[in-house]
């Protein structure tokens, strides 16, 4: 950005830069929405002192796409590729919460063994952009080989999923009333060879990072929330749990069968990003549990309700049944109806609580759909969290809160 | 409802004159836009909603009387109770109060109420646009503002199509 | 290398300046650091261990445009985002190229609405489109092959 145009800016936000900034005894400094260490298209103005923020202001937008507006023009079916796309890190996750509050809307049945895989896929979701996280937070503080690790590992469940669902991030495998399709033949072992590889994984990135002298200069006591700060503020995930705060949507308001496994909610006090590092590499730990658990108890039977209101029929009956003919055209041509309510669905993203609010209308087309995405929240406390700390703290903190533009922006 | 739910939407029914209804086991109350403040208060002081979950807003156009319903999730963490509150708005000019002072995480929900549906929102400190350019003319998520749907091109149509399309010089 | 078979005895190759420069060009091609949604997650994914786009001497992105001359263009453009990327593609120094990575850089993909630019194309011009949504790492890889392709074939007079 031009000095110019920087200026302009000012103007415009005269109300939310200290009175040194009009003088010039501080600095306007623009960071992004092209910059490396902010994680997407995040674009931060910054009133510097020397080299202290005075004042941070995001500004975000930069990848706004439309999707609620986009998702009330698609019938219930079709609008889940939507849902895909909003966190990108986190595709089954979204799937998951647009597929929770579908099914309570128009009431519709689970089966115990796509709630199985559900949860399983869930939680190798959940780590993968953890690995994204722990890739790209520890490049910010220049550490490079673990971006590389991670990667290496991620690529592990990124084949897993395209095992199943024929796609490597955009999966769209959950569908309303259970999966797309049955999980292959060799998706039991695959997952078994990565859970067994990946435990010693983890501590060899801790071995890496957490007793590093430099990456714990870089991260304690930076960026400290207090649990009754980031409640008033409506933060959740790991950002919370980071802050001394127990709270996690899987234990609080168990859905998808989460109440059956045994695991852990990982807490520390300290607030701070080293805090924050630790929880979520604690959360590997805990996913693994849970899929080990969910493999080990995985119920046969089948992997999508019966209900033909709502599900298509399978592919076989086509052949020899009129009433399956029927079913299969109304519910490709025109999808099913819901009514006229409205259903709030919360859900443990990675990143924190992702909320769907969905309101039909009596028709076979969302009415309004409303994501409450958890990085759109927890982005506003880093004013708060960036206060009085240097530009390169600013950097270790963003990568903490581990926002998703795509999540923000919607 | 919840046994635990069921006495706070009772004091919100005679205090402030709320609606009560459910679906699916989730309460929901409608309360009216003047006394919104008040009742969010009391819901954090008085029954221990301790976290504004989420904020949205519904367009019921072309109904005019109310047009748009603001609706607030919340959360009560310690008794695992959400809630959703609901206030009806005006179609010719919607306008809110701030939450801010109760909950500050309102703040870029309510500015992304008014980039999207164009609710004025009163006592706010910064009411800017956030996710649409400055500039924007409109509200994107009302529901007589259209989708912008762009012809899609296809061999018979291709050239006409592709004249219209801006390119750039260089 | 090759090189050496065709250095000869006397140690000199009789070749035109336009393959000499566009061999250069192409075999030292700096891309921008810039992702802009979910195909930015796959292009760090061609970057990282299991695809390793260094092998085709790549792997120094720029995170400054001014240092960059290709721009690979990974992800949906808002319009909030277009005058951005214009600049961007300003500031970069000629020779430049640009790859749009993925559907929606190349057609809007499937947000055909008011936020998202139907296609980068309509701002800047693009050299390599690649299909996907998000492409494979194999398939963005295979897009800059392609480009390297083309640039073999590029004459001096369409530069000036």
């Amino acid at each position: 950005m031009t000095l110019q145009q920087i200026e302009i800016t000012a103007d415009e936000l005269k109300h939310l830069v200290s009175e040194r900034a009009h003088t010039g005894e501080t600095m306007l400094l623009n960071m992004g929405p092209q910059h490396p260490s902010t994680h997407g298209v995040l674009r931060l103005l910054l009133e510097l002192d020397g080299e202290t923020v005075v004042n941070c202001i995001p500004d975000v937008g930069f990848l706004h796409t439309g999707i609620e507006k986009n998702i009330e023009a698609k019938t219930y079916e079709k609008s889940e590729t939507m849902t895909d796309r909003l966190d990108y890190l986190n595709t089954m996750g979204n799937n998951l919460a647009y597929c929770l509050a579908v099914e309570k809307l128009v009431d519709l049945d689970v089966p115990e063994r796509a709630q199985a895989i559900r949860v399983i896929f869930a939680e190798l979701q959940r780590i993968a952009s953890h690995l994204v996280w722990l890739g790209t937070a520890g490049l910010d503080l220049a550490a490079m080989s673990i971006f590389l690790y991670c990667f290496r590992e991620r690529e592990k469940i990124l084949d897993i999923m395209e095992m199943c669902s024929g796609q490597r991030m955009m999966t769209t495998y959950f569908r309303p009333g259970g999966l797309w399709r049955d999980t292959t033949a060799e998706f039991e072992p695959a997952v078994r060879a990565f859970i067994d590889t990946f435990s010693k994984q983890v501590d060899e990135y801790e071995g890496l990072l957490s007793n590093n002298p430099i990456f714990l200069d870089r991260t304690k006591n930076i960026g400290k929330l207090t649990g009754k700060d980031a409640i008033a503020w409506g933060v959740t995930g790991p950002s919370l749990r980071g802050s001394g705060v127990k709270y996690d949507l899987r234990k609080e308001e168990p859905y998808s069968g989460y109440e059956q496994y045994d695991f852990d909610i990982p807490t520390y006090e300290e607030g701070d990003v080293y805090a924050r590092y630790r929880v979520r590499i604690d959360e590997f730990r805990q996913s693994l549990r849970i899929v080990r658990q969910a493999l080990d108890k995985l119920p046969k039977g089948p992997f999508r309700s019966n209900n033909r209101k709502f599900v298509p029929p399978p592919r076989a009956e086509l052949g020899n049944s009129m009433e399956a003919v029927i079913h299969h055209f109304k519910l490709w041509t025109e999808g099913f109806p819901a009514p006229k309510a409205s259903v709030y669905v919360p859900v443990e993203s990675p990143r924190g609580e992702l909320g769907v609010f969905l309101e039909g209308d009596g028709g076979p087309k969302p009415y309004r759909c409303y994501w409450r995405t958890p990085s759109f929240v927890n982005l506003q406390i880093l004013p708060m969290l960036s206060k009085g700390h240097f530009v390169a703290d600013l950097v270790a903190i963003i990568g903490s809160i581990d926002i998703v533009l795509g999540d923000v922006d919607r | 409802m919840n046994s635990s739910l069921q006495p706070i939407v009772s004091d919100l029914e005679s205090t402030f004159g709320a609606k009560a209804s459910e679906f699916r086991g989730q309460a929901s109350v409608v309360v009216a836009p003047d006394k919104i403040v008040e009742a969010a208060r009391s819901l954090r002081d008085k029954h221990r909603f301790d976290m504004l979950s989420a904020l949205s807003a519904v367009d019921y156009w072309p109904q005019l009387e109310p047009r748009f319903h603001a609706v607030y999730q919340f959360k009560n963490m310690a008794q695992k109770l959400r809630l959703e509150v609901r206030v009806p708005l005006n179609g010719n000019e919607p306008q809110l109060d701030t939450l801010i002072d109760v909950y500050p995480n309102a703040n870029w929900h309510e500015r992304e109420l008014w980039d999207m549906f164009g609710f004025k929102i009163k006592n706010h400190p910064d009411l800017r646009r956030i996710l649409m350019p400055e500039d924007w003319v409109g509200h994107p998520l009302r529901k007589d503002y259209p989708l912008g749907y762009e012809e899609v091109q296809f061999t018979f149509n291709f050239e006409e199509i592709d004249q219209r399309k801006p390119r750039p010089k260089d | 290398m090759g090189i050496e078979q065709k250095l000869g005895n006397m140690g000199v190759v009789t070749t035109t300046l336009e393959t000499v420069v566009n061999w250069s060009r192409k075999q030292a091609m700096w891309p921008m650091l810039f992702g802009l949604a979910c195909c930015a997650i796959e292009m760090m994914g061609a970057q990282a261990s299991s695809y390793d786009m260094s092998r085709f001497g790549m792997e120094l992105m720029r995170p400054s445009p001014r240092q960059s001359d290709l721009m690979i263009v990974a992800g949906r453009v808002s319009r909030k985002m277009a005058p951005v990327l214009r600049r961007l593609y300003d500031q970069m120094p000629a020779p430049k190229w640009v790859v749009s990575m993925g559907d929606c850089a190349s057609c809007g993909g499937v947000y055909n609405n008011y936020a998202i630019v139907q296609g980068v194309d309509e701002i800047v011009p693009v050299d390599v489109y690649v299909a996907g949504c998000p492409p494979r790492p194999e398939a963005l890889i295979h897009g800059i092959m392609t480009l390297h392709e083309k640039i073999k074939g590029e004459k001096f007079k369409d530069w000036a």
